[in-house]
């Protein structure tokens, strides 16, 4: 299995206006995903936003209520209306002090296309090849959030190995 | 951002810690990679196409079997390694939780445009 990118499709049952809204909206989009952004999504604007409860489901509200406040940051790369909507931002950067900007980012892409009733949505997150070892590494001992990254690279190897 | 939150709630179940940091050496990976395709292997096995002495293969197997990564038996005169392939599973189940975030995400997400 790949190790540098993770693919979603879901199928919505809602207008493809309605779905754009949800992802394109910054507002919307932290409703659901969890996050208050400082401004509307731009593309190749830099956002700055905190974690906040999604208001979306009470009891996912609840579990990350403990998170809330912590600073989030993505880039927004394209904006095509109603039918594409990516950015960028740093995985895992959650360790205090860090300056994570001088780091590789992945790509998050959101393709919306009309499928019978509905909207088939898409999502890609890559790049995660290109987060560094020594980052990864670091994550073994310092940082239990990397876990998946240290899975990863374990995969990685096991790969490259062979 | 509940992706990190729910990594973080994952990463908070204790005893994976050193089981990551046991792991976090290329020898060592690389070890881990030879017992996944060779099974069950003695140090002599593994040393052999290795360009790292026997006694640093016997350190890093102690420092694999101090993780509850990998464990040994005793054959004749040679000790045979094997991994633990319960807590590589475990190990594997990581890998896929990045997907699971995603998976609670764009739940949130149905939730929102669907109603």
């Amino acid at each position: 299995m790949s190790t540098d990118r993770i693919e979603k499709k879901t199928l919505l049952r809602a207008p493809r206006t309605r779905v754009w809204r949800a992802l394109a909206d910054s507002t919307e989009f932290g409703s659901w995903f969890g996050v208050r952004f400082d401004g509307p999504f731009v593309p190749g604007a830099s956002m700055r936003g905190v974690i906040v409860s999604t208001t979306v489901n009470a009891e996912i509200a609840d579990a990350q209520k403990p998170y809330e406040g912590v600073p989030f940051e993505i880039t927004v790369e394209q904006m095509e209306p109603e039918r594409l909507f990516s950015f960028r931002w740093h995985p895992f950067a959650v360790e205090g002090g860090v300056d994570y900007s001088v780091e590789p980012t992945t790509l998050v892409v959101f393709a919306l296309e009309d499928a019978g009733e509905g909207v088939m949505l898409t999502v890609t997150e890559s790049g995660f090849d290109r987060i560094p070892l020594g980052r990864r590494a670091k994550a073994f001992t310092a940082n239990e959030q990397g876990w998946g990254m240290v899975v990863k690279l374990i995969e990685e190897y096991l790969v490259r190995a062979r | 951002m509940s992706a990190r939150a729910s990594a973080r709630a994952i990463a908070a179940q204790k005893g994976s810690a050193p089981l990551f940091a046991a792991l976090g050496d290329t020898t060592r990976l690389r070890l881990i990679s030879r017992l996944c395709d060779g099974g069950p292997m003695s140090i002599t096995g593994l040393t052999v196409g290795s360009n790292v002495t026997r006694q640093a293969i016997t350190k890093h197997l102690h420092v694999l079997e101090d993780a509850g990564r990998a464990w040994s038996t005793r054959h004749g005169r040679e000790r045979v390694w094997q991994l633990n392939q319960r807590r590589l599973n475990d190990a594997r189940r990581y890998l896929e939780l990045i997907s699971a975030q995603w998976d609670d995400a764009l739940g949130r997400l149905r939730e929102l445009v669907e109603d």
